[in-house]
């Protein structure tokens, strides 16, 4: 089980305010930091990984349910 | 993403910049509509980011482009797009970035004769000289045609593997990609935002004619983009969500509006919009119900929730076809 370092809330935002936020959020944090980011939109799902990929983050894991998506990532260096 | 492929290919460090307007083309409506509909799409800064292998970075800018749309100084496109203002403010704010973190120039992808507005040959320096970015404002694809540049002077970059396209025509930059090796490369043929479609800029105009001032926020632009949107009488609006993604979507608008939720039939969430009396509201459930399952019915039944919390029942005969008007659509 992860220790997540920061929580992000962006539930009823829509793409590409989540990866936005993810973004910044992502900027305060230091490397080894695990994020936990909750949303709502469908989008999210490609768009998250898709921008861990280009700066090099870890996605940890992805859950989808009826209500929320949780997207967990470790922040790299 | 040819423009930063060629000058990437010249060993120089590249990074993306993504401006979110409010306004793109991208993610939100496709985020909206019904799930069933639609597959999530991607999104394209980051596909192209990711092919070319360059970081991106996405700048909310909806406050601060407001003033763009509110006020051009150079007026609007054959809609509300006011391309010459955005594309000056866009690379004025590519040019703060860059101070910021230490880049040198910038790049765009633009091509002289292209679009109407922002890239005619007379209005192509001006984006450079309001931005700012002057001699750093560097465009790959059609540079041999502009003066010298910033990096070209300093042997940044080599003019002579640059490009000097101009006009509407896209075959030599799909014989460009195709000689990078870039099969699949996004370029929005037409605008990149809903300023530059009638449809959505008369629902914009409709909008600030309806306000004290022209004036919008986030959630009025995303609005615009979902269901339909009537105006039955001057002081009423109503928006009639088109499936179950837009349903769920406009029930997040309930504190901002009066909502019809339509409860003896299935059928789609709706908002009225103005102070209403019993009557508008009448015509706004009458109009709703047209668009559920009970249309053909004597009665449909609704359930009212008003702005102040207030919920109440309402039974209307379904308005037929050709008793609403087309005038009354936006
Ligand atoms: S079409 Fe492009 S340049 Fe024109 S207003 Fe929209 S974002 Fe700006």
């Amino acid at each position: 089980m992860v220790s997540v370092t920061r929580h992000l809330d962006v539930t009823g935002l829509l793409c590409p305010m989540p990866v936005i936020q993810t973004q910044n959020c992502v900027a305060e944090l230091c490397p080894g930091d695990v994020l936990s980011i909750r949303c709502t939109d469908p989008g999210a799902l490609l768009d998250i990984p898709a921008w861990c990929r280009v700066h090099g983050h870890v996605l940890l894991s992805t859950d989808e349910n009826p209500e929320e998506i949780v997207i967990v990532i470790r922040v790299s260096s | 993403m040819l423009a930063a492929k060629l000058v990437q290919n010249q060993g120089l460090h590249v990074a993306g910049l993504n401006f979110f307007t409010g306004f793109c083309v991208e993610g939100h409506t496709h985020s909206i509509r019904s799930r069933s509909n639609r597959k999530p799409r991607r999104n394209n800064a980051l596909w192209v980011a990711e092919q070319l292998n360059i970081p991106l970075y996405m700048i909310d800018v909806i406050e601060e482009y407001k003033s763009i749309v509110l006020h051009p100084r150079h007026g609007y496109g054959a809609n509300l797009n006011p391309c010459l203002d955005c594309k000056s403010f866009m690379v004025k704010k590519a040019l703060e970035w860059m101070h910021a973190h230490e880049f040198d120039f910038i790049i765009t992808g633009e091509v002289v004769g292209q679009r109407p507005m922002s890239q005619r040959r007379d209005t192509f320096p001006v984006v450079a000289r309001e931005s700012g970015a002057n001699d750093r404002l560097l465009r790959p694809l059609c540079a041999q045609l502009q003066p010298l540049t910033l990096p070209e002077r300093e042997g940044w970059v080599d003019r002579a593997q640059l490009h000097g396209f101009s006009g509407r025509g896209r075959k030599a930059q799909i014989a460009l990609a195709e000689q990078l090796g870039l099969k699949d490369y996004a370029q929005p043929a037409g605008g990149c935002c809903f300023l530059t479609d009638a449809a959505y800029s008369r629902k914009l105009r409709d909008l600030w004619r309806n306000r004290d001032r022209p004036d919008y926020d986030i959630d009025d632009i995303m609005l615009l983009k979902v269901g339909r949107h009537l105006r039955p009488r001057p002081h009423l609006k109503v928006i009639v969500a088109r499936d179950a993604g837009e349903t769920r979507y406009l029930r997040g608008y309930r504190r901002r509006f009066t909502c019809l939720d339509m409860t003896s039939h299935n059928g789609p969430l709706t908002l009225v919009e103005g102070e209403q009396n019993d009557e508008d509201l009448d015509l706004a459930a009458r109009i709703a119900a047209r668009y559920g399952q009970g249309r053909h019915e004597p009665m449909v039944r609704f359930q009212v929730l008003s702005i102040d919390g207030r919920e109440r029942e309402v039974c209307v005969t379904p308005l037929r076809a050709d008793e609403v008007p087309r005038s009354w659509y936006l």
